[in-house]
């Protein structure tokens, strides 16, 4: 009885644990997109002038961390505890969550594999991604601070 | 105490409360514009009215839920929105003459945007967000009126309002719009603010209705016009609205930074825009970057506000 009792505190224990690995998880692959992203809409802006090296490199980086977004191992089922703004409507919205990441891997795939060559480029290509970015924050994320 | 002086006070008594029921019906009573002020309404232009129309954002609570695309033109109401006081469902306004609004006149659309009454004389709910529209132009209101009558008839009423007892009478709003119904500006701007800055603010304290999220509210559901824009609880869940002052815990951003984010939705710390603010964000996106740059000129004259939301554990 005892042992059972240690057994199962042991497994919740883990599971928190694992949940925590994967809240944090998600969030360095959201922060690494949104960091490639900067540099991209510095020349969107106009802030910065328009550099191929800069583009290629942060949409490489782009690409890579989207490709990451393993939904079944990033957002597993009750993830919604601790330091993270997910919210509850992402399990219940499976399909359509799931759909989503698919679509912005597409998308940004699809991007990055035919480079702006300026920046009227970059601002319609970020036009493209943004939507899919805002589009899953907009009913999967709600921020608390 | 005899008999006649108990009588006398009863008497008074009564007096002063059939007079104070008196007064408080007077004072609940609608509040509607003048006859010169809707006789003077100008012929409305539509075109000009669609740029109301988006700076306005009707499409975030009118629209279907989920629409997308065009349908978001369609007006057939039906968003639920969640409040302390019960839940809200947004009506038809499309120009169907049976569930929508075809039928009524600017005068009848001027009243319900600049006061909050309906045709029949009743108070809306300030969960339509006529408090801050009550501070816009009536020029504005005539082309916004002319816009919409170009959009398509919707038919099919929204259903009811989910409210609980006492907030189901209308009568008492009448009340409330007296402590919170003001078309004055909340932020007075110095004799040096820009033309730039004073056109943003028209936007968000009118229109743009930026407050309605962005401002806390007291425990009556008006505005805290001391906590301007300092951010606020969200209505729905544990989640808060940003602080948009320059206060402790707001914005930090330039004002070409606030309007990128108005018109891309990508903030300067590498974030995309989210929740609530995303329909808003994409209406901003349809105006002039003109109006884009005002909004932002306005931010940063706000009085900066320590957040308006406590500080979570
Ligand atoms: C499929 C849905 C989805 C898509 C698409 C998506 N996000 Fe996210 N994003 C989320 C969720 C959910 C969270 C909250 C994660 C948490 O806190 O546990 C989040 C959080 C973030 C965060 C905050 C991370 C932190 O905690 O510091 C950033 C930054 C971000 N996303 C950037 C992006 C960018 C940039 C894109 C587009 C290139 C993007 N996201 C696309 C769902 C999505
Ligand atoms: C935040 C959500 C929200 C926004 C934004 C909003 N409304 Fe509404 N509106 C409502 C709600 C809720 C009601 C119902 C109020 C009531 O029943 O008292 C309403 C009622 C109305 C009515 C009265 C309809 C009737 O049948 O009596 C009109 C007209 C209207 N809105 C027009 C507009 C216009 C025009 C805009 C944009 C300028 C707009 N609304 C923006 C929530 C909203
Ligand atoms: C329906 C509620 C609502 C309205 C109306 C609204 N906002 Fe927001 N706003 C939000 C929410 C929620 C966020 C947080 C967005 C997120 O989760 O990424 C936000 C975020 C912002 C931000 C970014 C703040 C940050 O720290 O990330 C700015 C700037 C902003 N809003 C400006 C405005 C302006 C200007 C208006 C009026 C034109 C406005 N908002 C109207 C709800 C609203």
């Amino acid at each position: 009885m005892k042992r059972l009792f240690v057994a199962g505190a042991l497994l919740a224990v883990t599971a928190s644990l694992s949940f925590a690995g994967a809240v944090e998880d998600r969030q360095a692959v959201m922060k690494s997109m949104g960091k490639a992203l900067g540099p991209l809409a510095a020349i969107a802006k106009g802030e910065n002038a328009f550099d191929a090296g800069v583009v290629e490199q942060n949409l490489t980086a782009l690409n890579e961390a989207a490709q990451k977004l393993d939904v079944a191992a990033l957002f597993p089922e009750g993830s919604t505890t601790g330091e993270t703004e997910a919210l509850p409507a992402i399990w219940e919205n499976m399909a359509d969550f799931q759909e989503r990441a698919d679509k912005l891997k597409a998308d940004v795939a699809e991007v990055a594999s035919a480079v702006p060559a300026d920046q009227a480029g970059v601002q319609a290509a970020l036009g493209k991604i943004g939507q899919n970015c805002g589009g899953c924050h907009e009913n999967y994320r709600m921020k608390k601070n | 105490m005899s008999k006649t002086t108990l009588g006398r006070l009863v008497l008074v008594v009564v007096v002063l409360g059939v007079a104070g029921g008196l007064v408080l019906f007077y004072l609940s009573g609608p509040n509607r514009l003048s006859q010169e002020t809707v006789a003077a309404l100008p012929e409305g232009d539509a075109a000009r009215g669609e740029r109301v129309f988006w700076a306005a954002g009707c499409t975030s609570c009118h629209a279907r839920p989920g629409a997308e695309g065009d349908a978001i033109l369609e007006l057939a109401g039906g968003l639920e929105l969640k409040t302390p006081f019960g839940t809200f469902v947004a009506p038809n306004i499309s120009s169907d003459q049976q569930d929508g609004i075809g039928g009524w006149s600017a005068g009848d659309f001027a009243n319900a945007m600049l006061r909050g009454v309906a045709p029949d004389g009743s108070h809306y709910y300030p969960a339509f967000p006529y408090a801050s529209y009550a501070r816009m132009r009536p020029a504005d209101i005539a082309d916004l009126y002319a816009f919409m009558r170009t959009l398509p008839a919707v038919p099919g009423a929204a259903p009811g309002h989910v409210l609980g007892f006492p907030f189901t009478i209308r009568r008492g709003l009448g009340l409330w719009k007296r402590l919170y119904l003001d078309p004055e500006p909340v932020i007075a701007l110095g004799p040096d603010a820009d033309d730039k800055t004073r056109a943003g603010r028209y936007l968000v304290e009118g229109p743009g209705h930026c407050g309605e999220c962005h401002t806390p509210r007291a425990f009556t559901g008006g505005s805290k016009t001391n906590e301007w824009l300092a951010g606020a609880a969200a209505a729905e869940g544990d989640g808060i609205v940003p602080n948009i002052t320059a206060g402790e815990g707001g914005l930090s951003w330039s004002a070409g930074d606030i309007a990128y984010y108005l018109e891309s939705g990508f903030t300067p710390d590498f974030d995309t825009v989210g929740g609530a603010m995303v329909a808003v964000q994409k209406n901003m996106a349809r105006l002039p970057a003109e109006d884009r740059e005002a909004i932002a000129a306005y931010l940063k004259a706000v009085p900066p506000r320590p957040n308006g939301y406590p500080a979570r554990d």
